[in-house]
């Protein structure tokens, strides 16, 4: 790890302030992505400012028809919140997938979602659900802020606050482990609320999070697993590694899709 | 039996410090003034190295030295070798080629260590190693090693021709062939034995400290033998003679053969230590283990099994390709040999058996023992083919097996080992009936009904443990006697210090050997003490390796627990003024036979070294006894597990069902302890065959070079399992132990593997059986609907 300087504010402003006058700065928010790479010399960032500390980033609230989910929230309090648990289980089983016990009582939804990991499992629960992401300077929808692989509709200075996730009739997530990382080798959020049906795809594709449009159309008739049997994704623009052929990643954002369905609609 | 004595379930006496946090590993001892080496490492797999600058480097804040291998080799450091030599078929012995600690004219592989940085700190240690600048001039790398032995291959070392290192073989060739020739079914497969990378938890770690007022050095290392550490260090490396070496194997965190291993990083921790004059400590980081810590297996095989009409074997043959990597690791030649091919009879009467194993370098990590350490590649080889060919035959692959074991004993197989004990049905038949296997088909329905394949798959394993009888040995090239010593130190208030040179790194040998003593001596197993791991206190010994440290050291504790008894009876006679010969001992007492008269363990002890009952021409004091025992033949543990996976046709993904093991390790001195070591192996075996693989790409990059691509074990992978015993007793130790260390690990891929091609209808998969890998084989073949 090299040097850095660290800064620990308990404001939002103060933080943006910080990332302003630091550059070649980072947010830390759990760093269980960050620290690794600097352990590896891989990242070298001037200061890490720890949002930690800020005040008002943290909780999961019910207001009015959705949820808001604090950007600094851990994972293992998102997975143990009572009110989510109540409204939107297929979101609140999200976080209890995501890596180890250590993993989960330091990561946070802010953090994961900044990060845009193209094998991580919030950002399928983001555009699985429509939501929106509040930062400190604007509202932006989730279908706006993906951009692609560890890329992201966030500006330089702009700090995650809050999720905002519409609360579905129905939603489920459905996983398939990476083997050894235990990230999504496959995930699939699946969503219906009204006429908005949502199929969002992680860990398949080489550029991040991506809708299956071709699913959402033919689940539009009937949001069941049924309307989507023999259907398939086209195995062109899937990761390809040592762990699965784009071929077996496409087949799988098939029955892993049909597997959220039945769970959504059980 | 004594409620801590041999058979009882005694928890482990070194856990309270382990779970504690009270452990003493390497990088937790800390000498005054200590520096930390940082290696700069290449990141080429093969590459000249043209030039290296230092100057930078050196000039970095809180740097010590800068060292680099072209001052080792002024300095007259001599290299690392490997220590059994073998011979090829035309008598040529094999081709070691040099391995200096840090490279100074090429690399050969990604890892290979070029200069090291002595710094106050690992972190200034880093920056600066980040300022030595190496001209390297690529080379071509190969890191397959069938495409190394091709013609137009990379050339790894001068005067290895085809990067081949030796081409050996075992058995009788013309017998073999016409066994074939006159075999009514022949079974082929073609089998890869999939590279393996230890992690043990704790990284390897070396602390050197050099005394100049005495010129000696003091080493501090994760060890699993020190003294043969020391040896080789002062014998062949040159570093110190060895009465200025002493090495200190404290608290080691697992080693499963990796530790065994003479590495570069020590070598140069002392070497430095001696130049900076100041301790010089380095710890490995898991990303520098999986660079650096000799890998496990990596065999190309093409086996073949004959049979006549009823399925009795009649011949086996194998031809194999072993992969050692960029350099000869300590003990690497005898894995694919000597510890491979003697063990392809299996639990099988085969009259003829033929082997030929190529071992080749190529720019990878160098390969060594792992967990099993060539008998699980045999197992994998023998009870592939034994289950294939029962499938190809129409035959229950229990029946191929119970008319093929051997039932008479000694047996003598044709690959050298003369099979002294073992009831191979018995195992079996306990194994069949814990499985429910006569419900599998019930089971087997149940699983289709939920869209899942399910399959049984058998391993009858054996293993040669026990290592070795130090003449049997010699013979086959190594280099070292594999005898052990033990000294038993009986304290004057009857307390007893047991000195081992086996080493224990998770064995639980401070409980075990203490039951042992205790049972002996008849006094409390809280007064036993174990001391190993230390060159200075203990004599030397030869460490813990190959399921050895029950059947080898314990024996040699037994035969020093003899002389101490004799020495004790003699001093019983003269306190109850008896002859020796009328002394009886027994639950710590000893006795005048016929007579009430009595002295306990402690008054003797006691006795012993006040010496007022004896004058010293009669009796020397003391109590104290040593000994060096050299075991007669191998052990040989031998089993039958049985595995039942469910495989989810939709993911290819693979859940064990079930898993019975049914071993007989001879004697039991601790049932949990043992039950301990064989879910430890299972877990190990089963991480091959279902999760962990090394890939390397073509330009020699370690993809799989961190926890987050290289899949190890975890607990959800693993079903509770259901453990039994069988026992026959070994005739070749006292104690009749046969060893428990790697038996789950040679077991557990056949098993595994077995019943997912059970399950699947094909034998077209290969380890590991990824889920990736399980639907891929699913694509081309289509399973049969149950």
């Amino acid at each position: 790890m090299y040097n850095f300087t660290f800064h620990r504010p308990t404001t939002v402003r103060q933080a943006a302030g910080l990332l302003a006058r630091n550059p070649e700065g980072k947010l830390l928010a759990g760093g269980h992505s960050l620290l690794p790479v600097m352990k590896q010399r891989l990242a070298q960032p001037s200061a890490l400012v720890d949002l930690s500390q800020v005040e008002g980033m943290t909780g999961v609230e019910l207001k009015g028809r959705s949820v808001v989910i604090g950007a600094m929230t851990r994972h293992a309090d998102v997975a143990k919140s009572d009110v989510l648990k109540e409204v939107l289980p297929g979101l609140a089983s999200v976080p209890g997938s995501i890596g180890d016990p250590q993993v989960r009582n330091r990561g946070t939804i802010g953090g994961s979602i900044a990060n845009n990991d193209p094998n991580a499992d919030y950002p399928a629960a983001c555009l699985g659900l429509g939501a929106t992401i509040i930062t400190n300077k604007r509202r932006i929808a989730a279908d706006d802020f993906f951009t692609g692989m560890f890329s992201t509709a966030l500006e330089d200075g702009e700090i995650i606050v809050k999720v905002s996730f519409p609360i579905a009739k129905k939603a489920a997530y459905e996983k398939f482990k990476h083997p050894a990382s235990g990230f999504a080798l496959v995930g699939v959020f699946v969503s219906k609320r009204g006429p908005d049906i949502r199929v969002a795809v992680t860990g398949a594709g080489s550029n991040g999070v991506f809708r299956v449009k071709s699913f959402e159309e033919a689940l539009k008739k009937r949001f069941s697993p049924k309307s989507i049997e023999g259907m398939t994704i086209p195995a062109s623009g899937m990761n390809s590694d040592i762990h699965a052929t784009p071929e077996y990643r496409a087949h799988l954002v098939g029955v892993l899709a049909k597997r959220a369905l039945a769970k959504a609609t059980a | 039996m004594t409620a801590n004595g041999i058979g009882a379930p005694v928890r482990r006496k070194e856990d309270f410090r382990f779970i504690t946090g009270q452990g003493q590993y390497t990088d937790d001892v800390v000498r005054p003034g200590e520096t930390r080496a940082v290696f700069v490492r290449s990141p080429h797999a093969h590459a000249k190295i043209k030039k290296i600058d230092v100057a930078a480097a050196k000039k970095m804040p809180g740097v010590v030295d800068v060292l680099t291998g072209a001052q080792l080799a002024t300095d007259k450091v001599g290299n690392l070798i490997c220590g059994w030599m073998i011979h090829s078929k035309d008598g040529s012995p094999m081709k070691m080629a040099p391995h200096p600690a840090l490279a100074a004219s090429t690399v050969n592989h990604v890892g290979d260590a070029v200069a090291v940085v002595i710094a106050e700190t690992t972190a200034q240690g880093k920056d600066a190693a980040e300022k030595v600048v190496v001209d390297y001039e690529v080379l071509p790398a190969v890191v397959d090693p069938a495409k190394a032995q091709a013609k137009g291959a990379p050339q790894i070392h001068a005067d290895v021709p085809n990067n081949t290192i030796y081409q050996w073989h075992l058995g009788d060739q013309k017998a073999v062939e016409a066994a074939f020739k006159a075999a009514k079914h022949v079974t082929k497969l073609d089998i890869v034995n999939n590279r393996l990378v230890p992690n043990a938890m704790e990284p390897r770690a070396a602390l050197a400290d050099y005394d100049a007022g005495n010129d000696s050095l003091t080493l501090w290392n994760t060890s699993q033998n020190p003294h043969v550490a020391r040896l080789v260090i002062s014998a062949f490396v040159g570093i110190a003679p060895e009465h200025k070496l002493r090495v200190i194997a404290p608290d080691v965190g697992g080693g499963f053969g990796s530790k065994i291993f003479i590495y570069p990083e020590e070598v140069v921790c002392l070497w430095a230590a001696r130049k900076v004059k100041r301790p010089v400590k380095w710890t490995s980081e898991r990303s520098e283990a999986f660079l650096t810590d000799a890998h496990g297996r990596d065999h190309i095989t093409r086996a073949e099994l004959a049979l006549d009409s009823n399925g009795k074997i009649l011949a086996l043959r194998a031809k194999t390709i072993a992969n050692l990597g960029a350099y000869m690791s300590t003990f690497s030649s005898s894995v694919p040999t000597y510890l491979y091919a003697t063990l392809l009879s299996g639990q099988y009467d085969i009259p003829q058996i033929y082997c030929e194993v190529d071992a080749v370098y190529t720019n990878t990590v160098p390969v060594d023992a792992y967990r099993g350490a060539g008998r699980p590649e045999a197992t994998f080889v023998v009870e592939r083919l034994v289950e294939v060919a029962a499938r190809q035959l129409g035959l229950d692959p229990t029946d191929l097996r119970k008319r093929n074991f051997i039932k008479n004993f000694p047996h003598q197989t044709p690959v050298i080992m003369a099979y002294d004990a073992g009831d191979y049905n018995a195992s079996l038949k306990k194994a069949i009936e814990l499985a429910d296997v006569k419900n599998f088909g019930k089971r087997k329905r149940e699983s289709a009904r939920h869209g899942k394949l399910r399959g049984i798959g058998y391993s009858t394993y054996i293993e040669a443990c026990g290592i070795a009888p130090s003449q049997a040995v010699g013979s086959l090239g190594a280099g070292v006697g594999l005898w052990e010593s033990a000294e038993v130190r009986v304290n004057p208030t009857g307390s007893v210090e047991v000195l081992t040179g086996t080493h224990a790194h998770g064995q639980g040998h401070e409980t075990t050997f203490a039951q042992l003593v205790s049972e002996r001596l008849g006094i409390p197993f809280e007064s036993v003490s174990i001391v190993h791991g230390d060159t200075d206190k203990v004599q030397f010994g030869m460490g813990t390796y190959g399921s050895r440290s029950g059947a080898v050291g314990m024996s040699a504790i037994v035969k020093a627990l003899d002389k101490i008894e004799a020495k004790a009876k003699k001093v019983a006679g003269f306190m109850m003024e008896a002859s020796e010969n009328d002394i009886e001992f027994k639950d710590g007492k000893f006795t005048v036979k016929g007579t009430d008269k009595s002295v306990g363990f402690g008054d003797v002890a006691l006795n012993a070294y006040i010496a007022h009952k004896f004058t010293g021409a009669e009796l020397e004091p003391g109590l104290k006894e040593t000994s060096f025992y050299d075991p007669t033949n191998f052990t040989f543990p031998a089993g039958c597990h049985i595995c039942e996976v469910e495989i989810d046709q939709e993911t290819g993904k693979t859940e064990i069902a079930n898993w019975v093991a049914v071993d007989d390790f001879g004697t039991v001195i601790n049932p949990m302890i043992v039950e301990g070591q064989v879910h430890g192996g299972i877990a190990q075996g089963v991480g091959q065959a279902l999760l962990e693989g090394a890939v390397y790409d073509a330009n020699g990059q370690l993809v799989t070079g961190s926890l987050m691509d290289y899949t190890m074990p975890r607990a959800h992978d693993l079903p509770s399992f259901h453990v039994g015993l069988t026992e026959t007793k070994s005739p070749s130790n006292p104690l009749g132990i046969k060893g428990c260390g790697e038996a789950g690990a040679i077991a557990a891929p056949a098993a595994v593997i077995n019943a997912i091609t059970d399950a699947l209808g094909t034998e077209d998969i290969a380890m590991p059986a990824t889920a990736n890998a399980v639907w891929q084989a699913m694509q081309k073949h289509p399973p049969k609907a149950a």
